[in-house]
């Protein structure tokens, strides 16, 4: 679509995509995008604010928030968390209606997934422990705790 | 050769990274050794040499300079890459985390190789050393594996949390070699690197996907004032809170907290979900936790009967009572 886009002369500042896909779980998608574009990427991040030309992202990092700023035109995966899901307004989907879909056949030659078979995972029989019931089983956790080094 | 990426921590590299290097050393078995690892960024790596050592890694190579200190997946990215063109890797391991996905597909990108995420097991490592390799990997959260076939070279996979138990190489092995080098970094991966970061110890949601100790809680909490016992704890475990679906999507807690297929996937060594039934969808987002202890009022739920340990009981009871007994045997 972008190079489709690219041949009218029609430019892009932002692409969003999902950090990735809960069916396949591939984690790339939109690394191997930036990458065919030669445009900088971000990552797993929860919120973009786009001013003067840049994008300010915020993530979870493994020390606190990250921020980044990208100069635009940049891609950039989100993942669940930083905007609330929210129905679109009447007039929102009023102007939807009206609004053309493009269609477009994928260019490329795919090389296809690599898939050889889905298989469920075995079924597990429950090993599970029961420590107790109720609060009285809070002495039985504190005790497991302890022996996991998890509580002092 | 076998290049794993390791993430390093306070006390040294991360369990799910030395999970990675036990991986690599199982697949050294079945194809062609030995196990190189690569730390990017961050002081000498001193205390690692010995430690990777032992879990079979005959050299780190530690990528530093200008560049590397913050982090970006380019950037990180070409410090993988420029080890294993130095030592002719064929294979890249990393462990499944946020870190580990993204660096290995910038590489995936770049060498135009396909990357397997979430591997948890070499099924065919075929009859010669260059032919295809079948693995089995995650999909649908860790419901369904997909057995993947991978043609080129260098093969790039990340290992899904606790696929494998951490484990020492049998033979006592020497330290590592430590080899230290830089890389050049292209603009495009300099600018998408960390700027900044906020950390974030009053609200310890950040550290969902890091901490190694999770407490969540789901429709149990029974409304938005439910959650003191839970958030109580996780204080005193020095852990994360992490929340299901049901509770944001009813505005209990932020949504940000969301842990499950479409919210974060954790892989803690503990995992304390309060409450919560343990559907198909939050099952996907906990199920490479090591150990579950699940507080639950129905012996039947899910959680409860996929857990390692359990209780029985209403958690608005249970975890007071817990959270009391901690106290008391710290006073």
């Amino acid at each position: 679509v972008v190079n489709a886009h690219a041949a009218e002369g029609r430019t892009y500042d932002l692409i969003l995509l999902g950090n990735d896909a809960a069916d396949t779980g591939d984690f790339q998608v939109g690394i191997r995008l930036a990458h065919e574009l030669g445009r900088p990427v971000v990552n797993g991040v929860r919120t973009v604010d786009v001013a003067g030309g840049v994008a300010t992202a915020h993530g979870d990092g493994i020390d606190g928030v990250e921020t980044y700023e990208v100069p635009l035109p940049a891609v950039v995966t989100v993942l669940e968390g930083g905007v609330e899901p929210r129905y679109p307004s009447i007039t929102g989907r009023m102007k939807a209606k009206k609004t053309k879909i493009e269609m477009l056949a994928p260019t490329g030659d795919p090389r296809g997934s690599g898939r050889v078979r889905l298989t469920l995972p075995p079924a597990q029989p429950s090993t599970v422990e029961v420590l107790g019931t109720g609060p009285e089983a809070a002495a039985a956790v504190v005790a497991l705790l302890q022996r996991m080094g998890v509580a002092r | 050769m076998i290049l794993v990426f390791v993430e390093t921590g306070a006390t040294g590299a991360t369990e799910v990274s030395l999970e990675c290097a036990t991986f690599a050393r199982v697949l050294a078995d079945r194809t062609d050794g030995p196990v190189h690892a690569v730390v990017v960024g961050g002081e000498r790596p001193d205390v690692l040499v010995g430690e990777l050592g032992r879990y079979g890694v005959a050299a780190v190579h530690h990528v530093t300079g200008d560049a590397f200190s913050a982090y970006g997946g380019g950037t990180w990215a070409t410090a993988v890459a420029t080890v294993r063109e130095a030592i002719d890797a064929d294979f890249v391991l990393a462990p499944g985390t946020p870190r580990g996905m993204e660096v290995l597909a910038h590489l995936g990108a770049r060498l135009d190789v396909p990357m397997a995420a979430n591997v948890v097991a070499v099924t065919d490592s075929g009859s010669n050393e260059t032919g295809p390799l079948v693995v089995t990997r995650q999909v649908l959260g860790g419901a369904v594996l997909e057995e993947m076939k991978l043609s080129e070279r260098p093969v790039l996979l990340t290992v899904a949390g606790h696929a494998v138990e951490a484990r020492h190489a049998p033979d006592p092995a020497p330290p590592a070699a430590l080899r230290e080098l830089t890389a050049e970094v292209a603009d495009i991966d300099l600018v998408a690197r960390v700027t900044a970061t906020e950390p974030v110890e009053a609200d310890r949601s950040g550290a969902l996907t890091s901490s190694p100790v999770v407490v969540g809680a789901g429709r149990g909490a029974g409304g938005p004032d439910g959650f003191d016992g839970v958030v109580e704890l996780a204080e005193l475990l020095d852990a994360a809170l992490g929340v299901s679906r049901v509770v944001t999507s009813l505005g209990w807690r932020p949504h940000h907290e969301q842990i499950g297929q479409t919210g974060s996937r954790i892989s803690p060594d503990l995992y304390i979900p309060c409450g919560i039934s343990g559907a198909i969808q939050h099952w996907a987002g906990c199920a490479s936790s090591k150990t579950i202890l699940a507080i639950n009022t129905d012996e039947n739920a899910p959680m409860v009967t996929k857990a390692t340990y359990a209780v029985i009981g209403d958690m608005a009871e249970v975890v007071p009572a817990i959270n009391a007994e901690i106290r008391r045997r710290r006073s």
